[in-house]
């Protein structure tokens, strides 16, 4: 769920004759190629041991940003992850901690 | 055939928004602007204009109303004035940068305080950044044409930006004056149907109004600026159509006796015409002087400016606002900055006067102008001077 697709031309990019007409964005749901996870400067690092599946990060998650990966565990996209740290905070098992973002 | 009539010309302005066949009228009334959405409003009731009539709750919301009904595609007409254009301040220069081709009378009325109901270009000086063409006209004739030319302008899939009809508050807007009106095939011929590029439309969405971080901010709003510069061509291709279908050619700056004149007097607005019977008495006396008024005032007609005045010995301009504690008048700092690039530019003097409503005479034009010419001169002790003030 929730990946990253194929960007148009990011905003640093566009020259002013490129703007569409009014700022009009003619692509729907193009707010999705826009890589919130830039602005983070800690993640979210798991030990899914203790996961119990009970998606209360993904209900609290601000962004919609963390969905189940294949074995059902709840991670966070790091696309738009923005380190916010709601989900570490609200896990009743503890299986979250934010770490320095190193990139 | 055209037809003349006689009638006030706020509900003039109203008759051109019927006959354009306006799909969206968002107002809210304030003197001295009322007749005009009254009017509209009665026109809607009785069914001879089939338009959806908004009596939103203030000004703010009449702008807004009016960039939603924009938005999907409607022809879209608003009014107001004084502190009403104040109120929907922050809207107005949305509907520019969003590129909505909004038309709107002003019916240009003083700021407060003290609270008046009276005319003068304050209102206009207030949103002279915000993007939208604006057109000063001085009489009944001239709201009546602009008013459709207004349309024809904003629409142009070149433009595409709202426009600002500027008259001036009961001085203009409460006279009742003869003027001619096009047929409604002319009308019909002159002004194609609004066929906005990117509407508001489910089958086809689109985002409008969008964030912008600083990464894209300069771009969007050089995109806005160029494509205002450009539609100064559109405006004159406008009016010369204007000309050959109607028979009255409208101009960036008119003239009135400038061709050998070495004194130029400059207005906006009705009171241009007053200024008229000035020139004319001093010309009888022998003195070589003209006057020229700016019919556009946004995009600022550089050019035509440089061209009318550059040649001048002295150029005294009548600001109907005050910017406090800065240049005094708007329209002469404006003057001023376009006149400086050239080797060879008139003296020039700022006046102002005529706020409030506070009438001029042909005889405070001629004052003025002495006045004027004496501080050419010898120059003076303040920035700008204020005429017609009770000491």
């Amino acid at each position: 769920m929730a990946k990253s697709e194929k960007k148009p031309k990011s905003e640093n990019e566009l020259t002013w004759q490129e703007v569409e007409c009014g700022g009009i964005a003619t692509e729907p749901g193009s707010a999705r190629g826009y890589k919130t996870g830039d602005w983070r400067s800690r993640k979210p690092t798991y030990d899914f041991s203790k996961c119990i599946k009970c998606a209360i990060c993904q209900t609290y998650c601000p962004d919609a940003a963390i969905w189940p990966n294949k074995e059902g565990n709840y991670e966070a996209d790091m696309f738009y992850c923005k380190g916010c740290g709601i989900c570490a905070q609200e896990c009743p098992t503890k299986v979250i901690t934010m770490a320095e973002e190193k990139e | 055939m055209s037809k003349k009539a006689g009638m006030e010309v706020s509900l003039a302005i109203s008759e051109v928004v019927k006959m354009v066949d306006t799909d969206v009228i968002a107002a809210y009334p304030i003197t001295p602007q009322t007749h005009i959405v009254e009017h509209l409003a009665e026109l809607v009731a009785n069914g001879e204009l089939d338009a959806e009539y908004v009596p939103v709750e203030s000004e703010h919301s009449a702008m807004s109303a009016c960039l939603g009904a924009s938005a999907t595609g409607a022809r879209t007409f608003t009014a107001t004035a004084g502190q009403g254009l104040e109120l929907m301040h922050e809207v107005v220069y949305v509907a520019a940068s969003m590129r909505l081709p909004i038309v709107m009378a002003v019916a240009n009325r003083a700021l407060s305080s003290p609270l008046s109901v009276w005319g003068d270009h304050s209102d206009v000086m207030a949103v002279r950044d915000t993007g939208w063409i604006q057109i000063f006209v001085e009489n009944g004739q001239e709201a009546v044409d602009n008013t459709l030319c207004a349309f024809r302008m904003a629409e142009d899939p070149r433009v595409l930006l709202p426009v600002m009809v500027h008259l001036d508050g009961f001085h203009l807007s409460h006279m009742v004056e003869p003027m001619i009106f096009p047929e409604e095939q002319e009308v019909k011929e002159f002004l194609p149907p609004l066929q906005y590029p990117l509407p508001l439309n489910p089958a086809k969405p689109v985002s409008m109004g969008d964030f912008g971080p600083p990464a894209i901010f300069t771009e969007a709003k050089w995109s806005q600026e160029i494509n205002l510069e450009k539609s100064k061509a559109v405006i004159l291709e406008v009016w010369d159509k204007f000309a050959k279908k109607f028979g009255r050619q409208y101009k960036p700056i008119e003239t009135y006796r400038c061709e050998d004149a070495d004194t130029l007097l400059m207005t906006m607005g009705s009171y241009s015409e007053t200024a008229m019977g000035a020139i004319d008495n001093l010309r009888e006396k022998g003195q070589k002087i003209g006057l020229f008024r700016l019919r556009l005032w946004r995009p600022f007609p550089f050019e035509e400016l440089r061209e009318v005045a550059g040649s001048a010995k002295n150029l005294i301009v009548l600001d109907r606002a005050i910017s406090f504690g800065g240049p005094g008048g708007p329209v002469v700092s404006e003057i001023r900055n376009a006149l400086y690039p050239l080797e060879k530019k008139p003296k020039v003097v700022g006046f102002v006067g005529g706020l409030g409503g506070r009438d001029i005479s042909p005889e405070d034009f001629e004052a003025i102008i002495r006045r004027g010419m004496e501080i050419s001169k010898k120059g003076s002790d303040r920035e700008f001077e204020i005429y017609g003030v009770r000491e």
